[in-house]
């Protein structure tokens, strides 16, 4: 019996749109904030993860790519544990808060404005073909190609885990989840 | 003669609370009621393991019991 599709059930087309509008104007990566605030602001207010449930275009994208692409095997043990979990959150908050930091520097003109898209927090891409804005403040730029990167390399990686476990493998480590699941497990402690 | 139904078991332990298994349910049985960990009617649950199939930390189980 198929089920009735809601109108957040299309939302994974959002998440492809966002993907690629990075290519063509990497401004558009300031709407990645969207996917930062709305999951935090939902487990806080509603106390629940409404929108890993529901709204969240790239847990759809997942899978509906892993229907074809994954081989649909257990996770590793390790990754579904607390350490692993809270870990690599804290790890994903030190990155961002670095990536913070730099964009910070070129607000200061301590730093110029670096045009590349750093992958998996090591390589480093050039993407000034993305950057179309002439007269808008380096630091806006900075922290565009900064979240960018923060959401290319999530990408890849529940890319990865896609493909070689279960199509929506990266919920399991996803920084947000595990945010939103501890907010939730605050909230309804009894 | 004893009859046997078969129903999802969630491992709240190692549940992650991502909604997976709640799309994939004919009956509407498993829900994330409070973002914690997913649980399960019983009395909707038909066992047909589509959850956990679906679920990407493999945490549910189907399990008989005696009705």
């Amino acid at each position: 019996m198929k089920k009735k599709k809601h109108w957040y059930d299309y939302l994974w087309i959002v998440s492809a749109i966002y993907l690629i509008l990075g290519f063509f104007n990497i401004l558009f990566a300031w709407l990645g904030l969207i996917c930062f605030f709305v999951p935090l602001c939902i487990s806080v207010i509603k106390g629940n993860k409404g929108y890993c449930n529901k709204y969240c275009g790239r847990g759809q994208l997942f899978e509906l790519l892993g229907k074809k692409l994954s081989r649909k095997k257990e996770i590793p043990h390790f990754l579904k544990t607390n350490w692993f979990r809270y870990g690599f959150l804290t790890f994903f908050m030190i990155m961002f808060l670095n990536m913070l930091f730099t964009t910070y520097l070129v607000f200061a003109d301590i730093k110029s404005l670096n045009e590349a898209v750093t992958l998996l927090w090591s390589f480093r891409l050039p993407w000034h073909f993305a950057n179309k804005a002439e007269f808008v403040n380096p630091w806006i730029v900075q922290f565009a190609f900064g979240f960018y990167s923060v959401m290319l390399t999530s990408t890849v990686l529940g890319l990865i885990t896609m493909i070689l476990f279960k199509p929506r493998s990266w919920c399991v480590y996803c920084p947000m989840g595990t945010m939103t699941q501890g907010i939730c497990k605050l909230k309804h402690k009894k | 003669m004893e009859r046997k139904k078969r129903f999802a078991n969630v491992n709240q332990k190692y549940c992650v609370a991502c909604g997976s298994c709640i799309k994939v349910c004919p009956k509407g049985a498993i829900q994330v009621p409070e973002g914690v960990f997913a649980t399960v009617d019983q009395t909707l649950c038909i066992g047909c393991g589509l959850c956990a199939k679906a679920c990407p930390a493999s945490v549910i189980t189907i399990k008989w019991e005696e009705e």
